[in-house]
């Protein structure tokens, strides 16, 4: 059993006005048998945080393109992306780039 | 497990960078991105020693990017340029009003000059007011005729020798497929141009230094570099389709992240056969500005909205020109086609 882990979100470039404006969010997720992914992290977004209109962030099992995301402030794009394994106090930010320049 | 920088190989990298794919530390992607965008100003010439540049600001990420690049720059490189904020206001409550806030913030920070000329005082029309009278339907095509001329206008009364805009590489190729898709010719082939060269009384010359530059690079640089930009979609804009040609483009970048810079390769080498019939341009009968027709699309669209037939400046029209022009009275059946019962 993995415990449960306490992450900080944070939605921002647009991103936050699906999570109610607001853009930082301290969640714990629950334990559950395997550790958790983003991929997994995105699946419990959509059913716990998303107000409205979840299509304008995520598309299938992933981002919506164009929703660039952070871990601890690096690219998810360098750290495995969908099977990063989150550890305890990670940070991830999403930051919309779908908003007018 | 930590990536490291490919460039310094010491520190953490931070970022992918989609054209090149190399994997950056926060100092060296500064660095590249910067020296990008001075390689795109030297190799195209953009300025001369002297010049005074205004650099339209919208508070948004990316002219928030453009205006402190272009003052590192404008520093590191000795241009010699005058530069200064220009804004525009167009009076939309709860987007623009609060978005200008962010340019007054960027003007302190960057000690640069403002200068924001509003729609109100230019056209007598606020967006507001706009809208009221069209409806939701076709309010972006007077937003942006009239804040291409606003814009001019601005530099004018500052006599600002170039105008320098925001526009990213996505918008160029967002640019490029919406033209396709439109089978509008003459605006396929001006619309990779950098520059533009003075076209005339009125106009002054605009370019884009962020051509070739990500849109997903100026995000993070404004994110590493904790830049104030604002970042709300405008309450009027649906914008349906740029929308669609983004999404579309979007979804491709994902799959192969050239495909950006591709498309504008294919922009920029089309040739347009001999023959195709393009727009002349000339002058505006009425106010100066440059039109391929009798009157320029802003007059149009302004005498429309001053005599309450919104529909004038939508759709062609071209006909009427004249009789506008002439202020001869239209008739009842024209007058019908124009009222905004079926906007």
């Amino acid at each position: 059993m993995a415990a449960p882990i306490a992450i900080h979100l944070e939605f921002g470039g647009g991103a936050e006005l699906l999570f109610g404006s607001v853009k930082e969010h301290h969640v714990t997720l629950p334990n559950q048998s395997e550790p958790w992914d983003m991929k997994q992290l995105l699946v419990w977004i959509r059913g716990n945080m998303l107000k409205e209109r979840p299509e304008l962030f995520v598309q299938g099992d992933t981002v919506r393109p164009g929703i660039l995301v952070l871990i601890n402030d690096a690219d998810w794009e360098l750290m495995g992306e969908l099977e990063y394994e989150l550890q305890d106090k990670d940070n991830v930010v999403f930051i919309s780039t779908l908003h007018g320049g | 497990m930590p990536v490291l920088c490919s460039s310094c190989a010491e520190k953490r990298a931070v970022l992918k960078r989609p054209k090149t794919a190399h994997s950056l530390c926060k100092e060296c992607f500064f660095w590249a991105f910067e020296e990008e965008v001075h390689q795109t100003i030297v190799s195209a010439q953009l300025f001369k020693h002297g010049e005074t540049v205004g650099i339209g600001a919208s508070g948004g990420k990316d002219s928030t990017v453009l205006a402190h690049v272009m003052k590192v720059l404008n520093e590191r490189y000795n241009y010699g340029l005058k530069l200064l904020l220009l804004s525009v206001d167009e009076g939309i409550t709860g987007y623009r009003d609060d978005s200008l806030e962010t340019v007054k913030r960027n003007q302190q920070q960057y000690e640069l000059p403002l200068k924001i000329v509003s729609y109100e005082e230019l056209y007598g029309w606020t967006m507001d007011a706009i809208v009221k009278q069209v409806g939701l339907k076709n309010n972006c095509t007077f937003c942006g005729v009239f804040r291409r001329q606003a814009l001019d206008r601005g530099a004018m009364m500052l006599k600002v020798d170039k105008i320098c805009t925001g526009h990213n590489a996505d918008d160029v190729a967002e640019t490029v497929l919406m033209n396709v898709l439109r089978g509008d010719i003459a605006r396929l082939r001006r619309c990779t141009a950098i520059s533009t060269a003075s076209e005339g009384e009125g106009v002054v010359p605009r370019c884009k230094p962020l051509k070739y530059a990500y849109e997903k690079e100026i995000v993070l640089y404004a994110y590493f570099k904790k830049l104030d930009y604002f970042s709300t979609e405008c309450i009027y804009s649906p914008n349906a389709y740029r929308g669609h040609a983004r999404t579309f483009l979007k979804d491709l970048e994902a799959v192969r992240p050239s495909a950006i810079m591709d498309v504008i390769h294919s922009g920029e080498n089309l040739s347009v056969r001999e023959g195709v019939k393009m727009p002349v341009q000339g002058t505006c009968g009425r106010c100066g500005y440059i039109s391929s027709q009798a009157l320029c699309k802003s007059c149009v669209l302004l005498e429309g909205l001053n005599r309450g037939l919104p529909r004038l400046g939508i759709g062609k029209h071209h006909r009427l020109h004249e009789k506008i022009l002439s202020q001869q009275p239209l008739t009842q059946k024209e007058e019908r086609k124009l009222k905004a019962v079926d906007f």
